[in-house]
């Protein structure tokens, strides 16, 4: 399967990652040949397996129902590059 | 028994239009804290005071999960005569919003907690089944606040992580009454349960419409739009209209209906589609990794189950045979867990018809005006109880007890000690009755004859007037019956 | 006194609890060499005069009886570690400064270790050379032209060259094991679940795993013993008691079984590793154990399903990098050119390559395709494993397909570099644990690694086959210091 720009272009869309024509077609051959090496798998007949769920022989452990975190706003906001005393800041999303 | 007949449909210029609705309930389960991580859930604290590190997905973050909420969900499906599934699975939804810290939503996808059920409503032409095609856990986003600056938004992560049901419904609606019907019978059934407490103003339930048309006799489903996040019934209802019509208008004139995301615009009553596409919903599910499928225990389910509060439409079966009501009374009793408490509580010790009568009428009369709810009645059922059973008794007239409910209010009195203090009790002796009817039919010599010689009406001129003069206490019945007699 | 810089871990706990030498001492005399080695450019973060405090308290305190008591640790830049700057190798997170500790480094300090500082690593820990690294690349002590391997690089320099007695690292694909083999030091990947992943930056959650690195095999016993155990924080932790792998540690391996799968005999596999697996195979026979064939048919999609896998749950695991928390955020118009401004200035190329990667094999039409296939593959990979471990005890492998090859060589090749954990990533496929041994030196004196593949949870018995081989090879460090 090859990736075209236009894929790229689509992917880094999804993926949130700004790139520049260059970028984009370098990045255009390295998918390429990361997928073709991928595709291996296609050689190996899966039909009659399941898919893999958990690589741990164990249940879910669960937590009760007890508040025992929050009211830590000064640490939460601490790293933002952006934030005034209650919230964190962003630009605003164009509607 | 039907009175009415279904008549919801779009008189669009070329002919009559169904409209087709189905509805993704998002319902906050009640918990103390939140799905994956321990902060609280309590609505209204200051913004980012009740975020943990997990909740603002710091690096190295991991979820785990609130059996509670688990089994606040088993409950809920229960309630919806649904399938609990034994093994689910958490998958991740990837999509980026500053509201969603995460980058992606843990939510369930193809393997939810609970399946296909059911809910029934009481239309006026009939009871309607709507079908429940899944319910499942996922976690709730942050608020983002666009309108304080002019450039920024200002993020809140208090919510983000809250525990939801999403509560999917089968295309089975047919109209915003229906819709109407549903959401306040959903919301019922968890109030009932203690699962989610239903608030709409304090986003506790809110919703994702999906509409579309077709012509009436038509097979095949439209192509549907979803208008998303409206958080009153009211809204649904407008929003399902302007919808509806909007799409009528579209294909009678030879257009398509875009398959779009759409939003309820509040101000203006109409919807519009939302600008920003998010990538054609490309979320990209795949199971969490931080996680395990979650696998119940049959024991547990079967606990849960035996354990259930008894639900509204059982209650509603229990009042109609056990209390004589009639369905539509019925209803009203249960709609609310509470109410149905306040009323059992009433009739332990006087008549049940009175009771619904006072109940539905007089006190909803006064809550509805002072925008309350039972929990906050100006009158306790234990009150409104000793002033029905002063009516059976005879001891106050109908009309004079409606004076006394008005003056308990102030302070929940106690009716018999208003009677007391105010000498209300109603006047049911006949000779006193007698005495007052004589005076008063020798003050009116003239109208007697007037009556005597056919004018009926005047009768009621009498009993005005032994009221007036008895001040409101002298026993109707007996006024009457003793008039009767004396103008023979 | 003998040469403090030298001294294995259990050597130096013991040297301090005798009080040979003080705390201070030992972490003076690793600082001075820290800070002589820069060329090597394994540390992000130096933490010298904390540590030193921490030194000096630890002396004039009452001794406390841990397992790594008065020890000065250097850890992975992964690591969240609390007050110091923790950046995963990575711009996007190079001003972020924890408020909270990783479980696994807080077993270490409960047991009496302090931070030395904060070592290189590739960018998110992808990568087997450590040249993906916003900090620059990792040089190996065994060469000035040699990477050091990936993506724990940092940690493997800097222990060969003695500049932190012991470290840890973490182990994706490969990651401990590979430079641990291109470094002559022992590494070990423990079985998924054995070690908390909480605070650790993820990479892919269902393969990640912190490990111990070592200069020799029975520090690594001593140091896995500290940082394991169960952690409520994580869901994929597994509540399984932590042996006493230090006490329990013995040579005395007669007649367990080792596996020599056939498949790991590779196309074009250089004669040197061949020889040194027929080594590693001697010694063991003459250990007493015995040797057998087995087979691991699925082993050649391995690579495949695992470069499927572990790109798409990072390219959700890093979505949280978006400039609104923490990190690094770039200028924007609105909320989406700021997000993608920030993520395509804070990442480098090979955490773009898999995001994208990523993002591709789980949108929409190619999930069943990919990911899901992949997972299949994954299933058939364990059942391989969970197979051969029915006959065998143990299987014994190469660690890496060749020496420690040259800076530049591979870092415009992605695939040829990916082709460097060939004979590591199926483990971590199939969550077993595994060990890197140094068994022995190339032509060019480059050291070479034997892996050792466990049943889940049985570290023991790949730490013991390890002691076995190591007492064999009796390898003498044959460094010339160049670096100073």
């Amino acid at each position: 399967m090859s990736i075209d720009k236009d894929t790229v272009k689509h992917i880094s869309k999804l993926a949130r990652i700004s790139l520049n024509e260059k970028k984009v077609d370098s990045l255009s051959k390295d998918l390429t040949s990361i997928m073709k090496f991928i595709e291996k798998l296609n050689k190996l007949n899966t039909d009659k397996t399941t898919p893999l769920t958990s690589i741990i022989n164990a249940s879910l452990k669960s937590r009760k129902d007890e508040i025992k975190d929050g009211k830590i706003r000064d640490q939460i906001l601490k790293n933002s590059p952006d934030k005034n005393e209650e919230f964190f800041v962003v630009p605003k999303v164009v509607e | 028994m039907a009175e009415k007949k279904f008549d919801y449909f779009i008189n669009g210029e070329k002919g009559k239009w169904e409209v087709i609705i189905g509805l993704e309930v998002h319902a906050q389960v009640q918990s103390k804290s939140k799905l994956f991580s321990s902060s609280s859930t309590k609505f209204g604290a200051e913004p980012n005071t009740q975020v943990s590190l997990v909740d603002s997905a710091f690096p190295g973050m991991l979820p785990v999960i609130n059996q509670y909420c688990v089994e606040q969900s088993i409950k809920t499906g229960l309630g919806l005569n649904a399938k609990i599934n034994l093994i689910s699975v958490f998958d991740r939804k990837n999509y980026f919003y500053a509201d969603l810290p995460q980058g992606y939503q843990i939510s369930q996808y193809k393997n939810p907690i609970v399946g296909e059920g059911e809910v029934i409503l009481d239309m006026p032409y009939g009871t309607k089944k709507i079908g429940i095609e899944r319910l499942h856990l996922e976690q709730d986003a942050g608020k983002s606040i666009h309108d304080i600056d002019h450039e920024n938004s200002f993020v809140d992560l208090n919510r983000s992580g809250v525990a939801l049901m999403e509560i999917v419904s089968k295309p089975d609606l047919r109209s915003p009454e229906e819709v109407n019907s549903y959401v306040k019978k959903l919301r019922s059934i968890m109030r009932y349960l203690g699962t989610c407490d239903g608030n709409m103003q304090e986003g506790s339930l809110r919703a994702d419409v999906n509409v579309s048309v077709r012509k009436i006799g038509d097979k095949n489903f439209g192509t549907r739009c979803e208008i998303k996040n409206v958080n009153s019934i009211r809204f649904m209802q407008m929003a399902i209209d302007y919808e509806a019509k909007r799409q009528v208008e579209l294909l009678e004139s030879g257009k398509k209906v875009d398959q779009e995301t759409r939003l309820f615009d509040t101000k203006k009553n109409t919807t519009r589609s939302m600008r920003s596409k998010e990538d054609a919903h490309d979320y990209r599910y795949f199971p969490d990794p931080d996680l395990l499928p979650l696998k119940l225990e049959q024991n547990l389910v079967n606990k849960i189950k035996k354990d259930l509060p008894e639900l509204p439409d059982q209650k509603k079966e229990r009042f109609i045979k056990n209390y004589n009501l009639s369905a539509y009374e019925a209803n009203i009793l249960v709609s609310e867990k509470e109410i149905s408490e306040y009323y059992e509580e009433v009739i332990k010790e006087c008549d049940k018809k009175l009771a619904t009568n006072w109940i539905t009428v007089e006190l909803f009369a006064v809550l509805n005006k002072n925008n309350l709810n039972i929990l906050q009645s100006p009158v306790s059922a234990k009150n409104l109880s000793s002033l029905i059973k002063m009516i059976s008794s005879g001891k106050i007239s109908g009309k004079i007890a409606k004076d006394v409910f008005e003056k308990m209010q102030g302070g929940d009195k106690d009716p018999e000690m208003i009677v007391k203090k105010e000498g209300l009790t109603q006047q049911s002796d006949p000779k006193k009755l007698e005495e007052i009817v004589n005076n008063v039919l020798s003050k009116n010599q003239d109208k007697v004859t007037q009556y005597k010689s056919g004018k009926e009406k005047l009768f009621g001129y009498f009993v005005g007037e032994v009221m007036k003069v008895s001040k409101g206490k002298a026993n109707p019945q007996l006024v009457n019956q003793i008039l009767k007699n004396k103008l023979k | 006194m003998s040469n403090i810089l030298e001294l294995s871990l259990k050597k130096i706990v013991n040297g301090i609890k005798k009080k040979d030498f003080t705390s201070e001492e030992v972490t003076k005399t690793f600082i001075d060499n820290s800070i002589k080695s820069k060329k090597l450019n394994t540390y992000i973060t130096e933490c010298f005069d904390d540590a030193l405090k921490n030194a000096k308290n630890f002396d004039k305190k009452k001794y406390q009886d841990g397992l790594l008591s008065g020890v000065p640790i250097a850890v992975k830049d992964l690591f969240c570690t609390k007050n110091v700057k923790t950046t995963a190798g990575s711009k996007i997170l190079h001003n972020f400064i924890p408020t909270y500790e990783s479980t696994v480094t807080n077993n270490l300090w409960s047991q009496g270790a302090f931070l030395l500082g904060k070592l290189n690593c590739d960018e998110f820990a992808m990568g087997s050379s450590n040249e993906t690294s916003f900090f620059g690349n990792v040089i190996n002590p065994y060469g000035q032209e040699l990477v050091p391997g990936g993506s724990s690089g940092g940690s493997a320099s800097a222990l060969a060259a003695d500049l932190t007695p012991v470290t840890i690292g973490t182990d994706t694909g490969g990651s401990i094991r590979q430079p641990a083999s291109f470094t002559g030091t022992v590494g070990l990947k423990p079985t998924y679940g054995r070690c908390s992943r909480w605070g650790i930056v993820a990479f892919a959650s269902s393969l990640d795993q912190a490990g111990p690195m070592t200069k020799n095999v029975e520090d690594c016993a001593l140091l896995l013993q500290a940082m394991s155990g169960y952690d409520s924080k994580d869901s994929t932790s597994v509540d399984i008691k932590v042996d006493n792998y230090s006490s329990n540690l013995t040579e005395k391996v007669k007649g367990l079984k080792i596996g020599i799968p056939k498949e790991y005999r590779v196309e074009n596999m250089p004669t040197e590793i061949n020889d040194l697996w027929k080594k590693g195979i001697d010694y063991l026979r003459d250990a007493g154990a015995i040797i057998k064939d087995i087979s691991l048919p699925h082993t050649m999609y391995a690579l495949p399903a695992y470069y499927i896998v572990a790109p798409a749950e990072a390219s959700s695991n890093l979505a949280r990098y978006d400039g609104v928390k923490y990190g690094h955020r770039a200028k924007g118009k609105n909320l989406i050119e700021m997000y993608e401004n920030t993520r395509s200035e804070g990442f480098g190329d090979e955490v773009k390559r898999r995001i994208l990667i990523g993002t591709y094999v789980l949108s929409s039409g190619y999930y069943d395709a990919y990911y899901l296939k992949a997972q299949k593959v994954r299933k058939l990979i364990k059942f391989d494993f969970d197979n051969a471990f029915k006959d065998v005890d143990a299987i014994l492998t190469p660690s890496t397909p060749s020496s420690a090859f040259k800076i530049g060589d591979k870092i415009n090749d992605p695939v040829s570099m990916y082709l460097n954990d060939i004979f590591t990533v199926p483990v971590n496929l199939s969550g077993l644990p595994a060990i890197s041994v140094p068994a022995g030196y190339d032509k060019n004196n480059l050291p070479l690694g034997l892996q050792l593949v466990g049943k889940a949870f049985d570290e023991q018995t790949i730490l013991n086959l390890s002691l076995a081989i190591e007492k064999r090879a009796n390898l003498k460090k044959n460094l010339k210091v160049w670096w100073t």
